[in-house]
């Protein structure tokens, strides 16, 4: 038996927007898959809506819109059509002039799907996904593909949906994506969730640092290789070499650990060049927590 | 003018999704699967156009002569049996191996058609093509002078939602098994060597003689023999039926335990 996910556990409420965020081949898809009863699970439990999806019925189904990573359409054919007849599988579906309307599928309707450039696919995707008022919504790698305007036309809508009470469970590897949708991450990595939590409490993650305390921001700068700084700043405070005279400073930085490099380079009279103080990203926690090898 | 999305998304707990009937989902997805296939330009030509070339071919050639009192009544219900491999096996199986490539199986299974409403509907989508061409060939050969027995047609048409249905299932098998170029490939290769080996236009007794034994028990075989047999005055023909009985059965299990949706 291969095992892709094996130890991950989580939740995904309504009114939320849930991201899974990992490498490729960490197991996001399969997660999803096993989530929307697309694939049989060799074991442990997942509730959707309070059903088992492996064995969901048409009920189970009509209150869960699903977007696929390869879109899922017939390539001949054409998006309005395509709309009205996935539509009438529901009792009461999105009407589709609406729909069409505001995913800007109008200024695409004549051609066919496999005609469609990524971000026009994604959006039809989506409408697909959304025509049967779902309650809950599974976006797998949503932004692949998208174009800026797209990008921002989908998100908004996204929001939209997540604050009229709509569960949204979306996968990525963008930490941008999770950074601008995400209430609450899920890392996953090798196939179980390594971190979670709101992108917030996550961004405060770091090793050494309670969760919540503190900020944590990362100092770059420039000066010349091969320097030990590890004595002028305290235990929590890392410093990396990134290349050779490219130093990372990361931690709960305060006044006095600037305080403290800027007295250094003073006594050694070096003067550091390009330096920025910035936030951490939800990407550094990310490397952090699933290391930096390319997979 | 577009609503706010809270109110067309979420009417609340008192207006949950619910699918449409079972009934309309089928009929919805047969209605779809049959208008993509008649728009299909290749699949139009398996469908209708190869069959009417064949028939005109075994009509002003001597291929049949001394099986029936004309050409024309020995060639349309091989010509019939042929229509229903074109669509139920070639067409069926070809669109359905593409669209497990597209991940279209896997998106519809998701809605509330699921798996089972996605093959329903592709089954009454084999039967509603199937109905046009043989009325279109139907109308040909009868304007060519076919002149089968009216007790043939009950016979005859059960005899082809029967070997529809073991092509259907034949066709899903491939589709659902390898890639959908090698789906290309086995179905149009094996439409050529059944159409024309296969017992179904060219009876058994016409074939070579080391043959002639086996192609009772192929699909194509015991279709064609016993559609012949159904038109030509003689009543139905158990054993066949049987036989694309056993087709059926055989090859929709063996659909159902290796068919792989992605």
């Amino acid at each position: 038996m291969l095992r892709v996910v094996s130890g991950v556990s989580l939740l995904a409420e309504r009114g939320q927007v849930t991201a899974l965020l990992g490498a490729n081949g960490a197991g996001k898809t399969t997660t999803l898959e096993c989530a929307q009863g697309l694939q049989k699970r060799s074991g442990g439990s997942i509730s959707l809506l309070g059903h088992d999806p492996a064995a969901a019925g048409a009920a189970l189904r009509s209150r869960v819109g699903v977007m696929l990573q390869d879109g899922g359409l017939p390539p001949s054919a054409r998006p309005i059509p395509l709309l009205r007849h996935i539509a009438g599988l529901y009792a009461r579906p999105w009407p589709v002039d609406e729909l069409v309307q505001r995913l800007g599928i109008d200024t695409f309707s004549r051609t066919t799907v496999r005609r469609l450039s990524g971000g026009q696919k994604q959006r039809l995707a989506l409408a697909a996904a959304l025509i049967g008022r779902p309650e809950v919504l599974f976006l797998d790698e949503p932004s692949a593909g998208l174009d800026p305007q797209s990008r921002q036309l989908v998100f908004d809508l996204i929001s939209e949906l997540r604050d009229a009470g709509m569960g949204i469970i979306l996968t990525t590897h963008l930490m941008d994506d999770a950074q601008r949708l995400a209430d609450y991450v899920y890392i996953i990595d090798g196939g179980r969730n390594v971190a979670e939590g709101t992108v917030q409490e996550l961004l405060q993650r770091a090793p050494g640092v309670e969760a919540g305390t503190e900020h944590i921001r990362t100092l770059v700068f420039e000066a010349p290789p091969g320097l030990d700084l590890s004595a002028v700043l305290p235990a929590g405070i890392d410093v990396t070499e990134a290349r050779a005279g490219s130093y990372c400073v990361t931690g709960a930085l305060a006044p006095q650990h600037l305080a403290a490099l800027a007295a250094w380079w003073e006594a050694h009279d070096i003067m550091p060049g390009s330096m920025s103080l910035q936030a951490r990203s939800l990407e550094d926690v990310f490397l952090d927590i699933s290391g930096k090898d390319i997979r | 003018m577009t609503r706010n999305p809270a109110e067309a998304v979420l009417d609340g707990p008192a207006c949950r999704q619910e699918p449409a009937s079972l009934l309309r989902r089928v009929l919805l997805q047969g209605k779809y699967e049959s208008l993509a296939m008649l728009r299909n330009g290749e699949q139009l030509i398996l469908a209708v156009v190869l069959p009417l070339l064949a028939l005109v071919g075994l009509t002003v050639t001597p291929f049949l002569d001394g099986m029936g009192d004309s050409r024309i009544n020995v060639a349309v219900p091989g010509i019939l049996a042929l229509c229903a491999m074109s669509t139920a096996f070639t067409g069926q199986g070809i669109a359905t191996g593409f669209d497990r490539r597209y991940g279209v199986l896997r998106f519809l299974s998701t809605t509330p058609l699921g798996r089972g409403g996605l093959i329903a509907g592709k089954a009454l989508s084999v039967l509603a093509v199937l109905c046009l061409q043989v009325a279109v060939v139907s109308a040909v050969a009868l304007a060519l002078g076919w002149q089968p027995p009216a007790a043939g047609w009950l016979p005859g048409l059960a005899l082809l939602a029967l070997g529809a249905a073991a092509f259907t299932a034949l066709g899903l098998l491939v589709a659902g098994t390898v890639r959908p170029e090698a789906t290309l490939a086995i179905t149009n290769l094996l439409w050529i060597l059944l159409g024309a080996l296969g017992g179904i236009v060219l009876p058994a007794e016409k074939l070579p003689a080391g043959g002639q034994s086996l192609v009772g028990f192929l699909p194509s075989g015991a279709l064609g023999e016993s559609l012949r047999q159904a038109f030509l005055g003689g009543g139905l023909n158990a054993g066949a039926a049987l036989i694309l009985l056993l087709w059926t059965l055989v090859a929709g299990a063996a659909a159902i335990r290796w068919f792989k949706w992605n």
